[in-house]
């Protein structure tokens, strides 16, 4: 465990800031939170410098990101971990939550894809957005996703990453309803917001429990006395955080609400469900190795509901004909990926992250890259209305092709360097994780090559009045930038500096896993594979005729993944329909039972004081004659005790 | 001669007047049949005076006269009120104040 | 300058402003809306000053003051303010300019002078703000009951079609529990013979260590309990709440629900607390298990709701639930989430009254059903109840997460298993308040909300504090939780109980400043 020794140096005495460029770490989230702030309450003044001001914000980061990059990168590797309180947020008594930054190389990878990405994103979208009245709105919670998902990985207090957290999941919640006016769109929001919060729920209690055991809720505290508590109780918490994970990611079984996050404007789509947001879960895992370390059983959860999702996503995404969808499924694919990689513990923490980075880059480009084609398509998101495009949109079809090769697996594009090494510590882990995951590449590969065929191959099936159109430049160029990263990325990743395993080697660990079979087997398994199924996509999609309209007599299989997995189905039988009839009948409890029963009692007294009033008849002598009786009574009563 | 036969008129009259005040509808009447039960009491008292050798059942007596005259004025004040907005002197027809 | 009486002259101000805007004529009605408002930023300024002293004096009451009335019998008017009560004081202060700003039209619809609402809203105000400064149990009493005339009088003459049946509904009901809290008063002061010789006494600082047998305790606190509940109002005893709330107008809602019940959590924490320790220990998994129930039931029936101002209700029920689990929790942590959990409620729940009360007033109707694509003619106007309804179910970042998660992880340390249930209610809170904000803001635009008015500048006036002070108090609550701290912990430790040490505590260097 010489792994988790290191960690713990690393995370119980991070190297205070002494000045330096590390004095300017808050201005990474000042940034793009300032944009936000003036983007939001600058109400309709700020209409027409909207865009500028967002982009600016966001690429003022990514700045300073690259400046404190190249700092880290002069430093000893032991003394990467930067960390810079800011303020006492949250003192009672025994619990006293700090809130502070923690830079490492980490949350610096975090930092650089966070603000990378979406410095280019806020490019794409002022094209995207142009004829949008509410554009400068959709800057404003572009920034404010920018600075909490910043927040989210620099915190170093789970209390704090909560914050970041939830932050990311309102800019989420404000971008998939941005079209607020189409029902649809309403109600996906909400829907990903309600099943983030069952995630959150587990995020709560993870950090109560944490309080609970360690008595602090920092990272140092957590982290730092993570060896030293029982296995029951890391157990828990490692469970609680995966919970959380499963939320944000959109992992098995709260997966339901990413698919319907298409709904959201297309950027948001890269930027948010695809680049960075969703992997925030894997991020919590990393980032908690400590405790994960000390819980097998919970380590084991990871793995299974990364590999379980993973084999899901990819099966919804064959079924799918809306472009937007297959790309989601893909994205929950992807992540399961990371997720599995995630619970293998230090042999795969540097993997999921190295995977979670060329992600980043390729899925963003293939979501900028669907939007550009929706752009010239009138906003047509059927791929069965597409076709034959690669004449049309000639730049976004090589950045497409880019991400496509990247995604499938293809040597040298990105994603071949980082899935072939999760792939690799599966199968040393486990060898029917590994052989589901090796499974997964195919599948990507098949319904990444229909996707491809779809769209910018075979006839062209859009209606007479679409006239097909490359993007403005604006939203070209960030298509290249990615297309390039998708290209070179992973082996840049890989091989320049001692590599992106040696620079998270002093946060997540590091472990050899012993393969029970020499390296280049597995990867020529896996080309096999992935050549298989593309091989299978182009006789299906490629030597045939795409239908207009969606076939309608399938077997049961591709049925269920249209349904994604009876995913909603499920939710909607277990969980909303039950809920309804609770709510329900409470409500009918709440007002025939128990305030029935307030008023009843009220209606008692009443009813009972209109009998007694039957008394009073105004019948002057019918009173004397009660006088008289009571008169007697009294006398007779005198007489009695009297006479006794 | 003892005083049983006063108590015993004293009983009487009190018990007429009851039973007037009970069963006559005629407001005036009712207000003599009260008068009737007073001066019962009265004789009643004027009645222990005298067996007790006290004075106290006089003094009361003379109080309760005094009451009862005061009662008169207000009383029949009222029956003439009630009378003249009704044209009615009986007590059932004044049964305005029931629940 | 330390003897002059503050406490009184904040409960005098608006008391005697009260009676100011009673004598302005009844045709001046913006003269005495003016007048109201003023006097009300004067209590504000004052309330500033009171804080401020209060945090360079020492002790767990401060600026105390005492006056004998009937001394022979132990009645005094005798002020002071712990943390706790400062921080109540401090948001009556803020809600009741807010809300005389909100309600500023509200009366002409129903043809009444605007000058009575002003009237009663200060009453009310000076009402409170005695209540909360009392650390006499008998003008505690005294003024807890009170305050439920006016309050009656504002339900009874502003309200809905329904509101003599509301307001009646309420006066009883409050009625019943002060009944049983006269009760435990007497039995209290009956107890407390033994530390006089000529009779007994109210004054809290001799009542706190008053020895008692169990049995009494069980008797007097649960008689406390029994009004407090009523008016926080815990389940079982809520049903008067949704039915005073729909009725009456949204401002006088939101001072009912955002200040007024809290004399009743306030109480809890204020005398059930300290006076009876043994019992509150004793009785403390029983009033748990009920705030729990009230959590989860305020929130699923909340999510049933077809009416807005009676969701609204609901949701409050289930946050009074939380602040109840906080102080009987029993924990540094509870106790301080659950007072700050009051005045951010407060702030939130006014902030919600106001907005939905101002969607209400356009539409003319309550059923959410009767809303629909409010966004597009009213952005600002979505935008705000988007903010307030993100607080309501305690988005971290705003003033609520703080309290709400102070108060759960306080609940987990001592009782596990209701921190397990309760945290359950933030999923059901995101379910009823997301649910009704898109019914009634997104979708298409209906003919019925097409011309809907935006903000006002009014409205606007009255929610911008709330919605700074949710925010400040989100990102840096530090001060206001020093200083409920320093009324907690006395509190906790008067009741003998030690937070729960962790199980395993972080080493010295790992845990954080």
């Amino acid at each position: 465990m010489s792994a988790l020794t290191t960690l713990d140096v690393r995370a119980v005495e991070p190297v205070a800031t002494a000045g330096g460029v590390y004095a300017w770490t808050f201005l990474l989230i000042a940034f793009p939170a300032l944009g936000a702030l003036v983007l939001l309450l600058g109400g309709r003044r700020t209409d027409r410098i909207g865009h500028v001001v967002g982009t600016l914000a966001s690429l003022a980061s990514f700045v300073v990101a690259a400046l404190l990059f190249v700092d880290m990168l002069g430093r000893a590797a032991e003394d990467r971990a930067v960390n810079q309180p800011l303020f006492d947020w949250l003192p009672a008594a025994g619990l006293q939550v700090s809130v502070g930054l923690l830079l490492d190389p980490l949350s610096m990878a975090f930092v650089l894809l966070i603000t990378g990405v979406g410095t280019l994103i806020h490019v794409y979208s002022i094209g995207y957005m142009q004829h949008d009245p509410r554009r400068r709105r959709f800057f404003g919670y572009l920034n404010l996703f920018v600075a909490a998902m910043l927040l989210l990985v620099l915190a170093d207090d789970y209390l704090v990453l909560y914050v970041g957290w939830e932050g990311v999941g309102l800019a989420s919640y404000l971008l998939i309803g941005f079209w607020q006016h189409k029902n649809s769109a309403a109600v996906a929001a909400k829907k990903a917001f309600v099943v983030n919060r069952v995630g959150d729920m587990g995020m709560t209690l993870a950090v109560m429990a944490m309080f609970a055991v360690f008595g602090t809720t920092a990272f140092s505290g957590v982290l730092g006395g993570a060896d030293q508590v029982s296995e029951g109780w890391l157990t828990v918490i490692g469970l609680l955080l995966l919970l959380a994970a499963c939320g944000k990611s959109a992992q098995f079984p709260l997966q339901s609400w990413l698919l319907d996050a298409m709904e959201g404007p297309t950027p948001v789509s890269a930027l948010i469900h695809a680049a960075t947001m969703v992997t925030a879960g894997v991020y919590l895992i990393v980032r908690s190795g400590a405790i994960y370390a000390g819980a097998p059983l919970a380590q084991t959860a990871v793995v299974v509901v990364g590999t379980i999702t993973l084999v899901m996503g990819a099966i919804i995404g064959c079924a799918k004909d809306d472009i937007k969808r297959v790309l989601a499924g893909s994205t929950m694919s992807q992540i399961g990926y990371m997720v599995l990689a995630a619970g293998l513990g230090p042999a795969g923490y540097a993997f999921a992250i190295f995977h979670l980075l060329t992600h980043g880059f390729f899925k963003a480009n293939l979501f900028l890259g669907a939007g550009s084609v929706m752009h010239a398509m009138d906003d047509e998101v059927d791929m069965r209305r597409y076709g034959g495009l690669r004449r049309y949109l000639p730049l976004t079809f090589l950045t497409f092709a880019a991400g496509y090769l990247a995604i499938i697996g293809v040597p040298p594009f990105a994603g071949f360097w980082s899935k072939d090494r999760i792939i690799e510590a599966a199968f040393a882990d486990n060898l029917l994780v590994g052989t589901c995951a090796l499974l997964g590449a195919g599948i990507t590969a098949f319904y990444m090559t229909r996707l491809m065929l779809m769209t910018w191959f075979s006839e062209r099936r859009w209606k007479p009045d679409v006239h097909a159109h490359e993007s403005p430049l604006v939203m070209t160029l960030p298509l290249l930038a990615l297309g390039l990263l998708s290209l070179v990325g992973g082996a840049a990743m890989l091989w320049t500096a001692g590599g992106i395993v040696e620079w998270l080697e002093p946060v997540v660990g590091e472990e050899e896993h012993a393969l029970p079979f020499p390296v280049w087997v597995l990867t020529a398994a896996t080309l096999v594979v992935i050549v298989a199924g593309v091989a299978l996509a182009w006789m299906r999609y490629g030597r045939e005729q795409v239908a207009r309209t969606a076939p309608t007599r399938v077997s049961f299989a591709t049925t269920a993944a249209r349904r994604d997995l009876y995913g909603d189905a499920v939710n909607e039988v277990a969980l909303m329909r039950p809920g309804q009839r609770l709510t329900g009948s409470l409500v009918y409890a709440d007002s025939r039972g128990l305030d029935r029963a307030v008023n009843g009692v009220a209606a008692l007294m009443g009813g009972s004081s209109g009998l007694l009033r039957r008394v009073q008849t105004g019948f002057v002598r019918s009173y004397a004659l009660s006088m008289l009786g009571g008169t007697v009574l009294v006398v007779v009563a005198l007489l009695s005790v009297r006479l006794s | 001669m003892g005083t049983t036969p006063y108590l015993v008129l004293s009983a009487l009259l009190f018990t007429v007047g009851a039973v007037g005040v009970l069963l006559r509808r005629n407001a005036i009447v009712v207000f003599m049949c009260i008068e009737l039960m007073l001066n019962a009491a009265n004789l009643a008292f004027v009645t222990f005076a005298r067996l007790h050798g006290g004075l106290d059942g006089q003094v009361i007596a003379f109080f309760v006269m005094v009451v009862a005259a005061a009662e008169v004025v207000v009383g029949l004040a009222v029956i003439v009120a009630i009378f003249r907005t009704r044209r009615s002197a009986s007590v059932d027809d004044a049964s305005l104040l029931r629940y | 300058m330390s003897d002059f009486p503050w406490l009184s002259v904040l409960v005098a101000v608006p008391a005697v402003g009260a009676l100011l805007v009673g004598l302005v004529p009844r045709r001046r009605g913006v003269l005495a809306k003016a007048l109201g408002l003023a006097v009300s930023l004067l209590t504000l300024g004052l309330t500033i000053v009171v804080a401020l002293l209060y945090r360079a004096g020492e002790g767990q009451f401060r600026l105390t003051e005492q006056y004998g009335w009937v001394e022979r019998f132990g009645l005094y008017w005798s002020l002071g303010v712990d943390g706790v009560a400062l921080a109540l004081i401090a948001l009556t202060a803020v809600v009741t300019p807010v809300v005389l700003v909100g309600g500023w039209d509200e009366a002409e619809p129903t043809g009444r002078s605007g000058k009575g609402f002003v009237f009663l809203v200060l009453v009310l105000e000076a009402m409170t703000l005695g209540a909360f400064a009392a650390t006499d149990v008998l003008a505690f009493y005294i003024l807890f009951e009170a305050m439920l005339v006016p309050m009656y009088l504002l339900i009874g003459s502003y309200g809905g079609p329904r509101r003599s049946y509301a307001a009646v509904k309420f006066l009883l009901y409050n009625l019943l529990g002060g009944l049983v809290m006269l009760a435990a008063v007497i039995g209290l002061y009956v107890q407390s013979a033994t530390l006089r010789p000529d009779g007994g006494t109210f004054l809290l600082s001799e009542l706190v260590g008053l020895p008692l047998s169990p049995q009494a305790q069980y008797w007097i606190f649960a008689g406390f309990m029994v009004a407090f509940a009523i008016k926080a109002p815990l389940w079982p005893f809520h049903s008067w709440l949704p039915d005073a709330a729909g009725e009456a107008t949204p401002s006088t809602a939101a001072f009912l629900s955002g200040v007024m019940d809290k004399v009743g959590t306030f109480g809890m924490i204020h005398l059930c607390l300290p006076l009876f320790p043994q019992a509150a220990r004793d009785l403390a998994p029983v009033i748990v298990t009920l705030a729990v129930v009230s959590i989860l039931y305020g929130a699923l029936v909340a999510i049933g709701q077809s009416d807005m101002i009676r969701l609204v209700a609901y949701a409050s029920i289930s946050h009074f639930g939380f602040i109840v689990l906080g102080i009987f929790a029993l924990t540094s942590q509870g106790g301080a989430g659950a007072t700050l959990y009051m005045v951010n409620h407060g702030l939130s729940t006014v902030a919600l009254f106001l907005v939905v009360g101002f969607l209400v007033t356009r539409r003319g109707s309550r059923a959410i059903a009767d809303f629909g694509g409010v966004q597009r003619p009213a952005p600002v106007l979505a935008g705000v109840l988007l903010v307030v309804a993100l607080a309501t179910l305690s988005l971290p970042g705003l003033a609520t997460f703080v309290s709400e998660f102070l108060v759960l992880v306080g609940t987990f340390t001592r009782y596990p298993v209701a921190a397990v249930f309760a945290v359950l209610g933030i999923v059901l809170a995101a379910v009823y308040m997301l649910w009704m904000y898109q019914r009634v803001m997104t979708g298409p635009v209906r003919p019925t909300t097409e011309g809907m008015r935006d903000m006002r500048g009014r409205e606007a006036l009255a929610l911008a504090p709330l919605l700074a002070l949710l925010l400040v108090l989100g990102l840096y609550p530090k001060p206001l939780l020093d200083v409920i701290n320093e009324g907690v912990a006395p509190t906790l430790s008067q009741v003998g109980v030690a937070d729960p040490e962790p199980v395993q505590p972080a080493t010295a260097e790992g845990a954080s400043g």
